[in-house]
């Protein structure tokens, strides 16, 4: 048995990855929820007076998140108050507990839950996008799906923020990725805490400088009740390259994790880079890197019966979208470049 | 040959490698060696474990994000792998690697 490190006489239960302290469950659970204080304060997260959306999946981080934003906010009068916002992809048999222990979070914290299905906003549930589509690019459209929902679940909400249970983990795994792909734009904007998405509703992540470990350890010391799943499509499609990469580092030295944080916020993009400028998307208004949302060309794709279209190249898409108005196609001679499985 | 009973639990995702069953209570046989966390992992591997070990174990401990308690505390304050397994001990696995 090791004694707690702040000397309460207690006797440790964890090793703390961002410092090595050996802390007892109280100095823990103290140490957790004043950093998190902190950051939030740090970084004036919020205006007293405001509403905010927490995302909720029913899992570890959204269930942390509410825990302890409702701890916070009453100790240290934020002066805030709270909604839960889920989304259903509608999977059958994935959504169906997570959504259930959401329920739970709602009825524990407090706070009024909605609940928003891809089928209510795009018209389709994720089983038919993979009857459509298959089981190899299915993730593209739930991911690009889903950021899209909350954004627009934020919005019907009315509310002033939407604060997401990205933890430090989380942001230093997208560094890692951003990097490997050479996207700037994103290595550029993916460690900020607050981003706009041009609707005038701040996403917040404040839980940002929080480890996975301490937060897994924390709400099972607290008995949270949260659901841990893994997609019935892609099972181990949450373990990318970047992910086993950064948990065989963590292994190494844990304070790894909270220096690729820091590298990525103090990284400056060289101004002569060539850098997507965001505007609004023409068909449905929400910022985009281009003139149609990413979110737009795969509907257009799914509704269309071309159902590949928005997989991979946007300039390819581009192309595709202006040919169809030029009906500049050779008729099937052969003879023309259009990419006619694209149109 | 005198037997080491205790409980394992598996967490946070972790259960779907093993039939979805959360609680196993166990008998070790100590012969005349210790068991230690190490030795329980191959043990584990070998008669609980119903696929995919290498989402389970890695390098002789667990993969990477994997979290172990014995009896609440964090096994990396009770020497991980060289940990002696007690009677009645109950060692918890939780997977941080699943989503919500």
């Amino acid at each position: 048995m090791s004694d707690c490190s702040r000397k309460c006489g207690n006797n440790a239960v964890l090793r703390r990855p961002k410092t090595g302290d050996k802390l007892c469950k109280e100095c823990f659970f103290d140490a957790f929820e004043n950093e998190v204080h902190f950051t939030i304060t740090e970084a004036k997260l919020f205006k007293p007076g405001s509403t905010v959306a927490v995302a909720a999946s029913g899992g570890k981080d959204s269930t942390v998140l509410a825990y302890v934003l409702k701890q916070l906010n009453r100790r240290f009068k934020y002066d805030l108050k709270f909604m839960l916002l889920s989304i259903d992809e509608g999977i059958t048999g994935y959504r169906d507990d997570s959504l259930e222990t959401v329920k739970q979070n709602r009825d524990d914290y407090e706070m009024p839950l909605k609940i928003l299905s891809y089928k209510d906003l795009y018209g389709w549930t994720m089983d038919e996008i993979v009857s459509e589509i298959g089981r190899k690019n299915n993730c593209t459209f739930c991911g690009v799906f889903r950021r899209q929902a909350l954004d627009r679940g934020a919005n019907l909400l009315k509310v002033d923020y939407l604060a997401t249970g990205h933890n430090a983990d989380d942001i230093a795994e997208t560094v890692l990725m951003n990097i490997l792909r050479g996207d700037l734009a994103r290595l550029s904007r993916c460690t900020s805490i607050i981003t706009d998405s041009g609707d005038g509703i701040p996403r917040v992540k404040p839980l940002k400088y929080a480890y996975e470990k301490e937060i897994v350890m924390y709400a099972y010391f607290k008995k949270l009740v949260y659901f841990s799943t893994e997609c019935v499509f892609s099972p181990n499609a949450y373990r990318g390259h970047a992910r086993v990469l950064l948990k065989d580092l963590e292994k190494i030295d844990p304070s790894i994790i909270m220096n690729i944080i820091h590298s990525g916020e103090s990284l400056k993009v060289n101004k002569t880079s060539k850098m997507p400028s965001l505007q609004n998307c023409v068909r449905c208004g929400y910022v985009s890197s281009q003139d149609i949302c990413k979110a737009c060309i795969l509907l257009e794709g799914l509704n269309s019966g071309r159902p590949k279209l928005g997989i991979g190249k946007s300039s390819k898409v581009k192309k595709s979208i202006e040919n169809k108005d030029d009906k500049v196609c050779c008729g099937g001679a052969g003879q023309c470049n259009t990419d006619k499985t694209l149109i | 040959m005198a037997k080491l009973p205790i409980t394992l639990q598996f967490n946070g995702g972790a259960e779907l490698l093993f039939d979805n069953k959360k609680l196993h209570n166990v008998e070790l046989i100590s012969e005349h060696r210790e068991w230690t966390i190490g030795k329980l992992l191959i043990w584990i591997k070998e008669n609980l474990l119903k696929e995919r070990p290498e989402l389970f174990l890695q390098d002789e401990s667990v993969r990477p994000g994997i979290l172990v308690l014995v009896n609440d505390v964090d096994w990396e304050l009770m020497d991980t792998v060289n940990y002696k397994i007690q009677p009645s001990d109950r060692i918890v696995f939780i997977s941080t690697l699943h989503g919500g």
